[in-house]
């Protein structure tokens, strides 16, 4: 069974949606009993970062994702709050992947990044099949900084992490429920890792 | 780079897409739902909705009419059109709408745009902005464009932004339907000045529009209806034009 977790940062409606059109059943919930006992977690999340972590804490998950060793998709604020820190309301975060979280710069770009972006330097099964320079949709403030487990790179201003895996955590910045043919190839390849 | 970005936009009353004048005479063009399918697989980056119908019942529809297009479309899509509250806002988010489009609402009560993009975020608040020009001057309009707001278009684009708007959706009323092509000039003005990303609409009717809307008026994306809708311009060759003429474009 797939987990998506529920801690209140925005709609799950898009990406429980996703998994529907791709008849992959799931559950949505919050509840540490149910997360640990699942195939796999998807931690989703639109928002920002230190109501992201206030809300993880308070649902009582910081220790239960940290100890999960089934295969975990973090997505936008979902992959944020797995990294090491935030700059958005200076945040400690769950120190999964090493990068810190900054805020977007670079000459003229305008902030938020939002809209269909390309990602190079692909690696790691969540991109079997995958073309490198795929077109994927971004909606964000905040990108984890180029680091030893970057998966995929993207520019704007400066190049960033736009997707990250460590072990059995993967994360994109990206949203692959949003991101047309290309994101649901994406989703599909995380739900097939053995 | 970020792509330049087009995006039809569908007038929905009830369950229907429409076309109308002025709202007046509306005609059904088709299934919204379906449309926005065919939108997605053809090339379309985005998609906004326009809930026309303005009746607390055919609100309801709309809703409705939200989580389907949430449950079949993978691309992202705004909703709009008579938005009035946080209340309706949240509904919206919870039908699976990425972005909401507020005007009316925003002019009479600017705090709103605060209100919904300080708990949702900025990325999920598009604030409309219909605007004409009176003595040289663009003024914004509200209530469908009929009433003058007593508001210039820069000052409340600004404003706007400082209160977390996320885009800004700027219709030139005068261009609007005209088919002679965008506000060139002041969407660059808008684009310049603001560091949030603008959508030009009004007065698309051909391909070269987009060029020029992209290329001098520095629009980070463009919506049009009426010649998507009835096939003058298929998205996918739009598309092919203007990755050809240089501009960065997701095929």
């Amino acid at each position: 069974m797939i987990t998506i977790i529920d801690y209140g940062m925005g709609n799950l409606f898009s990406l429980s949606s996703s998994l529907v059109r791709l008849n992959a059943p799931f559950i949505i919930t919050s509840d540490p009993e149910i997360i640990r006992l699942s195939d796999r977690v998807i931690l989703p999340g639109v928002g920002e970062a230190s109501s992201a972590m206030k809300n993880i804490t308070n649902c009582g998950l910081e220790e239960v994702i940290k100890n999960l060793t089934i295969p975990v998709l973090g997505i936008c604020i979902g992959m944020q709050i797995l990294c090491k820190s935030s700059e958005e309301g200076d945040t400690e975060c769950l120190n999964i992947f090493p990068p810190k979280v900054k805020r977007l710069r670079g000459e003229g770009i305008k902030v938020p990044h939002m809209g269909w972006n390309r990602v190079f330097n692909l690696k790691g099964e969540l991109f079997s099949d995958v073309n490198e320079g795929e077109w994927l949709y971004f909606i964000h403030s905040y990108a984890p900084e180029l680091c030893d487990k970057s998966v995929s790179h993207t520019q704007y201003g400066e190049i960033f992490s736009s997707s990250l895996q460590c072990k059995n955590f993967y994360g994109t910045q990206f949203h692959p429920e949003k991101s047309g043919t290309a994101g649901e190839k994406i989703i599909n390849n995380f739900l097939n890792i053995k | 780079m970020v792509a330049k970005r087009i995006i039809p936009c569908l007038d929905v009353n009830g369950n229907r897409t429409v076309k109308g004048v002025r709202f007046n005479n509306l005609k059904t063009i088709g299934d919204p739902v379906l449309m926005g399918i065919n939108y997605a697989r053809t090339g379309a980056d985005e998609l906004v909705y326009l809930d026309i119908s303005a009746t607390s019942e055919g609100r309801k529809t709309f809703v409705d009419l939200v989580k389907n297009i949430a449950r079949e479309i993978n691309i992202p899509f705004t909703v709009g059109g008579g938005i009035s509250c946080f209340k309706e806002a949240a509904e919206m988010l919870n039908a699976g709408a990425d972005k909401i489009a507020i005007n009316s609402a925003a002019l009479s009560s600017p705090q709103l745009i605060k209100e919904i993009s300080s708990v949702f975020g900025s990325q999920f608040v598009v604030v409309a902005i219909d605007a004409t020009q009176i003595n040289g001057c663009w003024m914004v309009m509200s209530r469908g464009g009929q009433i003058p707001a007593g508001k210039k278009l820069l000052d409340w684009a600004l404003e706007s932004q400082d209160l977390g708007a996320g885009e800004i959706l700027f219709t030139a009323i005068d261009n609007d339907g005209t088919k002679e092509g965008f506000a060139y000039e002041k969407i660059a003005q808008l684009s310049s000045v603001l560091s949030i990303p603008v959508i030009a609409s009004g007065g698309a009717g051909k391909a070269e529009h987009f060029e020029h809307v992209f290329k001098e008026g520095k629009a980070d994306a463009a919506l049009a209806a009426s010649i998507f809708h009835n096939g003058e311009i298929s998205i996918k060759d739009l598309k092919c034009n203007l990755l050809n003429s240089g501009l960065n474009i997701r095929i």
